[in-house]
C-alpha cells in the first residue's frame, strides 16, 4: 500500500504497475487466503464447538420429549418454572406453558445464548488482536494482504461458525422430536447472537492492545446483557423494556416454539451490520499492534520485587475489571431476589411456598442459586488466571525470570496463588455485593454478612478448577483447554445432568455439586474441606511436575 | 597443535578452574537428537565463543546449563555445581540474556530491569544508571513499544548490572545497532578485565574474533572445533591465485592443496599453512608470471565448519582426528 510511484503525475498506465495489485476491491484484498488460513487454525476447534453446542440442545430436546410426553405433565412443569423468580433470573421464562419446545429449550434459550456469546467473541478477539499479539499478522500483514483484511476474514469465520451452529442446533432439535418452524427459528435465533457477539469481540479487539483484555471486555458486554435480560424477564409486564437493550434479550423474544417472531431477528442483524462497521472504522483508525489510546510513558524505576509482586501486577487489571463486574451483577441480583413475592399470586401457590418453608425459604433458595451461578463463573475467571503460566512460559519470559534465583516452585505458586487469593476474593465481594442489593431491599443490614459468609461456602469448589488449571498446566503445558473442558462439562452436569439422566457418581466428579446450598434450610458442610485439600493437592501435583519437566518454549 | 576437544579419557589440565564442564551431554526432544554427546569446557576468567549454523544447539546447550532444559545423560559442572539440582544457588552467580527477548508488554524497561536485578538478589544501582545512560535506553518506555533493539538492550543492562561471576549471552547483539555494539564489547572487556567469565553465541565472527579468548564451534550437537582463534587459525587456508607459463603436473596431488581449480595457465586453490612452502615451489617450476594470496580468515574456517561436505578436510589438518568429525551422524 505504500509504493508511490517514481512520477508523481505519471500516466495512470505507469502507475497501474507500480501500484499494489489490487484484485477485487482493493480494501479487502487477500481475504481469501487470510480466510483459509484462520479456518485451517481452527479445524479442530470449530468444528468441535459446533458439534458440542448442538449436541447439548438435542440432547436436552430429547431428554424432555421423554420425559413429559403429555400436556398436562408439561404445564404443570412450565407452571412451577414461571413460579420461582429464581429460575426466571438465571434462564428466562416459559412463554407458552403447553409448547412441548419452550419447555425443552427453558434452560437453553438465555443460557446457551451467553454460551454462545462466550464462544463467538473469543473467537473474534482470537483471528483480529490475538494473531495481532502474536506478531503473525505482521507476517501477513506484510503480503499482499488489504490492512482490514483479516478482520475481514475473522467476521468470515464468526459468520461461518455462526451458520454451521444455527443450522445443526436447527436440525438437531427437529430430529429430537421438535417442530421444524420452531427448530429452525431457535436455530438461527443462536446463530444471529453468535453473529452480535462475534461483532462485539471485533470491536473490543480494536480498542485494547491484549487479547486477554479484549475477551475480558466482551465477556463484561455479555455480563451486562445476560442481567439487563434477567431484569427484564422479571418485571411485572416481562418482557420489560431491560430485555429489549439485550442481545440475549432479542434471543429469547425470537420465541422460537410459542408463535414464532422471525422479525424480532431483524435486531441482532441491525446490531452486528452497526458493530461490524464500527469495527473496521477502528481498524482504519489505528496502527498495527496499538490500541485506541496511546501508550503512555511509566516509571524508569520498578518497585516489583519478585514472583508475587509481578504475579499481582500482571493479574490486576482482570482482577479490577472482574470486581467491578462482580459488584453491579451482585448489587442487582441482590436487589431483584425480594421480587419473588410478586409471583405467589395464587393461593395453590401460597400453600406449596409455605410448605417449603415459607417466603424466606424462596427468597433463600434464588440467592443460593445466583450465589452458585456466580462461583461458578469466578471459577473460570481463576482458570483464565491459571492461563498466565502457560502463557508466560511459552513466550519466553518465564525463562529470563527462572534464570535468576527465583526457584520453579516459588514462580509458579505466585501465579497460582495470586489465582486463587483473587478468586476467594472475587467470591466473597459477589456475596457482599449481593448482600448489600438484598439489605437495601428488604431493609435487613444483616444480609450483608450473611450472604458474605454463604458465598464463601462456594470459593472450594472454584478453588478445585483452578487447581485442576494448574494441574494441567504442570503436565501438559499445552493443553490449557483440557481445563476449560472440564469446566464446561461439569457445569453442563450441574444443570443438564439430571435431565440427561446421568449416573451419579459421574455427576459427583463435579466440584461443584458438593458445594452446600447456603442459603437453605439444610446445607451441608462437610465436603468442604475435603474441597480444599483436593485444590491444594492438584496445585501441588502440578507445580511438583513443572519442577521436574523442561521449560517450554513456543 | 593444542586443540582441547580431547578424548575421553584425557580431560584438560585446566579443569581444575572450570567454571562450565560438560562431558558427553545428551539431549532428546521427543526422537529428535538435539546434542549428542556434547564437550565443552569453559575456564575462570575467559570470553568463550559459542558458533555453529542454525539449530545447531547453542541455545538448547545455554538452557541446559541454566537448568531450564534436563539433560538426558552426560555430565554437567556449572560454577561447581549441578545445573538442575542446584540452580537456585548457581543463579545468584550468574546472569542469563536470552536469544530471544520477549518483555512484559505493560512494564517499562526499568521496571524489567530492576525486577530481574532483585529477582538475581540485586543489582548495583549506580551501575544501572550507567548502563542505561551509555546503552541510550530510555527506561519509561512499555515492553510493547520498544524496537527489537531495545528489547535487547532492557536484557543485556539487567545482566550486565548484576555483579555476577558468570555471564550467559545467547546472541547478545543481535538487534544492535553498531554503536551500541561497541558499548557491548567495551562492557565485555570490563567484564574480563574484573576477572569474569563470559559464554556467548553469536553468529557474528567480526565479534567473536574482537571479543573471545576461545570460541568451541558446535554442529549437529556436537563440538567440532574447540580452542584459541590462534589455535584455530593454524587451521585456515590461504587463497592462492597464479597465472604460469606452464602448469606443472600433479598439483592436486600434494598436501594441504583443496578446491583446485586449473584454467588454461590460471591456476586457483586454498592452501594449508602446512601446504604452502610446496605448493608455491611446485608452482614456481611452470615458472611465475603473476602470484596473489589472500590471508587466512577465521570467517573462512567457520564457513568451512558450517558446510557440511568439507568435514573431512578439516579432519585431516588436526594431528589426531577429532571426535565428531569423522561423520558421526548416525541416521
Ligand atoms: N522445545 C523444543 N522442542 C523440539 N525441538 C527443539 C526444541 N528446542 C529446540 N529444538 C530443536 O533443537 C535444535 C537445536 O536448537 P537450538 O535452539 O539449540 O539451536 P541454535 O544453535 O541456538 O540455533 P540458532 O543459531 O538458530 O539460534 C533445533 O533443531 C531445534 O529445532
Ligand atoms: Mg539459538
Amino acid at each position: 500500500m505504500t509504493s508511490t510511484p517514481v512520477r508523481p503525475a505519471a500516466a495512470p498506465a505507469t502507475t497501474n504497475l507500480l501500484a499494489p495489485p489490487r484484485g477485487r476491491g482493493g480494501a479487502l484484498a487477500g481475504v481469501g487466503p487470510v480466510l483459509r488460513l484462520a479456518l485451517r487454525r481452527d479445524r479442530i476447534l470449530i468444528p468441535a464447538w459446533t458439534l458440542g453446542i448442538a449436541g447439548m440442545a438435542t440432547m436436552s430436546a430429547q431428554a424432555t420429549v421423554g420425559l413429559y410426553p403429555d400436556l398436562p405433565a408439561r404445564v404443570e412443569a412450565a407452571q412451577v418454572v414461571n413460579g420461582s423468580a429464581a429460575l426466571i433470573a438465571l434462564y428466562g421464562r416459559i412463554q407458552d406453558p403447553t409448547s412441548l419446545g419452550e419447555l425443552s429449550m427453558f434452560k437453553l434459550t438465555a443460557f446457551g445464548a451467553a454460551i454462545i456469546g462466550v464462544l463467538f467473541a473469543f473467537l473474534a478477539v482470537r483471528h483480529t488482536r490475538g494473531e495481532e499479539e502474536a506478531g503473525r499478522l505482521e507476517l501477513v500483514g506484510a503480503t499482499v494482504v488489504a490492512r482490514s483484511a483479516p478482520l475481514a476474514a475473522a467476521m468470515g469465520v464468526v459468520a461461518i461458525t455462526a451458520t454451521a451452529v444455527g443450522s445443526l442446533t436447527g436440525v438437531g432439535l427437529w430430529v429430537a422430536g421438535l417442530p421444524l418452524a420452531g427448530s429452525m427459528a431457535f436455530g438461527a435465533a443462536w446463530a444471529a447472537t453468535g453473529l452480535v457477539f462475534g461483532a462485539i469481540g471485533a470491536v473490543a479487539a480494536q480498542l485494547t492492545v491484549s487479547a486477554r483484555a479484549a475477551t475480558g471486555l466482551s465477556l463484561a458486554v455479555l455480563a451486562v446483557a445476560y442481567v439487563a435480560r434477567a431484569i427484564g424477564d422479571l418485571a411485572e409486564q416481562a418482557p420489560g423494556p431491560a430485555s429489549w437493550l439485550s442481545p440475549i434479550g432479542w434471543t429469547q423474544q425470537v420465541r422460537a416454539f410459542s408463535g414464532t417472531r422471525w422479525q424480532i431477528l431483524v435486531l441482532p442483524l441491525v446490531a452486528t451490520a452497526a458493530l461490524v462497521p464500527l469495527a473496521f472504522w477502528l481498524r482504519s483508525r489505528r496502527d498495527l499492534g496499538a490500541g485506541l489510546l496511546p501508550d503512555r510513558p511509566g516509571p524508569a524505576v520498578g518497585r516489583l520485587a519478585g514472583p508475587w509482586g509481578l504475579a499481582v501486577r500482571l493479574q490486576r487489571p482482570a482482577l479490577l475489571g472482574w470486581t467491578a463486574g462482580v459488584v453491579v451483577m451482585g448489587l442487582a441480583l441482590g436487589s431483584v431476589a425480594d421480587s419473588v413475592e410478586g409471583f405467589l399470586d395464587t393461593a395453590a401457590m401460597r400453600d406449596i411456598v409455605a410448605a417449603l418453608g415459607g417466603e424466606q425459604a424462596l427468597v433463600d433458595m434464588f440467592l443460593a442459586a445466583e450465589l452458585g451461578i456466580i462461583g461458578a463463573v469466578l471459577a473460570g475467571a481463576g482458570i483464565a488466571a491459571v492461563r498466565w503460566l502457560p502463557h508466560e512460559e511459552g513466550s519466553g519470559r518465564a525463562e529470563v525470570l527462572l534464570a535468576t534465583a527465583t526457584s520453579r516452585r516459588s514462580w509458579a505458586l505466585a501465579h497460582a496463588g495470586v489465582a486463587m487469593l483473587g478468586v476467594a476474593a472475587l467470591i466473597l465481594v459477589a456475596g457482599l455485593a449481593i448482600g448489600t442489593g438484598h439489605a437495601l431491599v428488604v431493609g435487613e443490614p444483616g444480609q450483608v454478612l450473611r450472604l458474605a459468609a454463604a458465598a464463601a461456602t462456594r470459593i472450594p469448589a472454584a478453588l478445585v478448577m483452578v487447581g485442576i488449571a494448574v494441574a494441567v498446566w504442570g503436565w501438559w503445558p499445552r493443553a490449557s483447554w483440557l481445563a476449560w473442558l472440564l469446566f464446561v462439562v461439569f457445569l453442563a452436569l450441574g444443570e443438564f445432568g439430571a435431565l440427561w439422566g446421568v449416573p451419579d457418581p459421574v455427576m459427583d466428579l463435579s466440584p461443584f455439586r458438593h458445594s452446600p446450598l447456603v442459603p437453605g434450610p439444610d446445607p451441608a458442610f462437610g465436603a468442604l474441606p475435603v474441597l480444599l485439600l483436593i485444590a491444594l493437592g492438584l496445585v501441588a501435583l502440578g507445580v511438583g511436575r513443572f519442577s521436574r519437566r523442561d521449560l517450554g518454549t513456543a | 597443535m593444542t586443540m582441547s576437544t580431547a578424548a575421553p579419557g584425557s580431560p584438560p589440565s585446566d579443569l581444575g578452574d572450570a567454571v562450565i564442564d560438560v562431558r558427553g551431554l545428551v539431549k532428546h526432544f521427543g526422537s529428535l537428537r538435539v546434542l549428542d554427546d556434547l564437550d565443552l569446557t569453559v575456564a575462570s576468567g575467559e570470553v568463550h565463543g559459542l558458533l555453529g549454523p542454525n539449530g545447531a544447539g547453542k541455545t538448547t546447550t545455554l538452557r541446559i546449563l541454566l537448568g531450564l532444559l534436563r539433560a538426558d545423560a552426560g555430565t554437567l559442572r556449572l560454577l561447581g555445581g549441578d545445573p538442575w539440582h542446584d540452580a537456585v544457588a548457581l543463579h545468584h552467580r550468574l546472569a542469563y540474556v536470552p536469544g530471544d527477548v520477549t518483555l512484559w508488554p505493560n512494564l517499562t524497561g526499568g521496571e524489567v530491569i530492576d525486577l530481574l536485578g532483585r529477582m538475581r538478589g540485586g543489582l548495583d544501582r549506580a551501575r544501572r544508571d550507567e548502563l542505561i545512560e551509555r546503552f541510550d535506553l530510555d527506561p519509561t518506555k512499555r515492553g510493547r513499544t520498544y524496537s527489537k533493539g531495545n528489547r535487547q538492550k532492557v536484557a543485556l543492562i539487567a545482566a550486565l548490572a548484576s555483579d555476577v561471576e558468570l555471564l550467559l549471552l545467547d546472541e547478545p547483539t543481535a538487534g544492535l545497532d553498531p554503536l551500541m555494539d561497541a558499548t557491548f564489547r567495551t562492557y565485555i572487556e570490563q567484564a574480563r578485565g574484573s576477572g569474569r567469565t563470559v559464554l556467548l553465541s553469536s553468529h557474528v565472527l567480526s565479534e567473536v574474533e574482537a571479543l573471545c579468548d576461545r570460541v568451541s564451534i558446535i554442529r549437529s550437537g556436537v563440538v567440532v572445533e574447540s580452542g584459541s582463534l590462534a589455535d584455530l587459525r593454524h587451521l585456515t587456508r590461504t587463497a592462492v591465485t597464479a597465472e604460469v607459463r606452464s602448469m606443472p603436473a600433479g598439483l592436486e596431488h600434494l598436501p594441504g592443496v583443496h578446491d583446485l581449480v586449473v584454467d588454461g595457465n590460471r591456476v586457483r586453490a586454498s592452501v594449508e599453512r602446512e601446504g604452502l612452502t610446496s605448493f608455491i615451489a611446485a608452482l614456481g617450476g611452470g615458472v611465475l608470471e603473476s602470484l596473489t594470496s589472500q590471508p587466512p580468515t577465521l570467517e573462512e574456517l567457520f564457513l568451512r565448519h558450517y558446510r557440511e561436505e568439507l568435514v573431512p578436510a578439516a579432519a585431516d589438518a588436526g594431528p589426531e582426528p577429532r571426535r565428531g568429525l569423522r561423520g558421526r551422524r548416525s541416521a
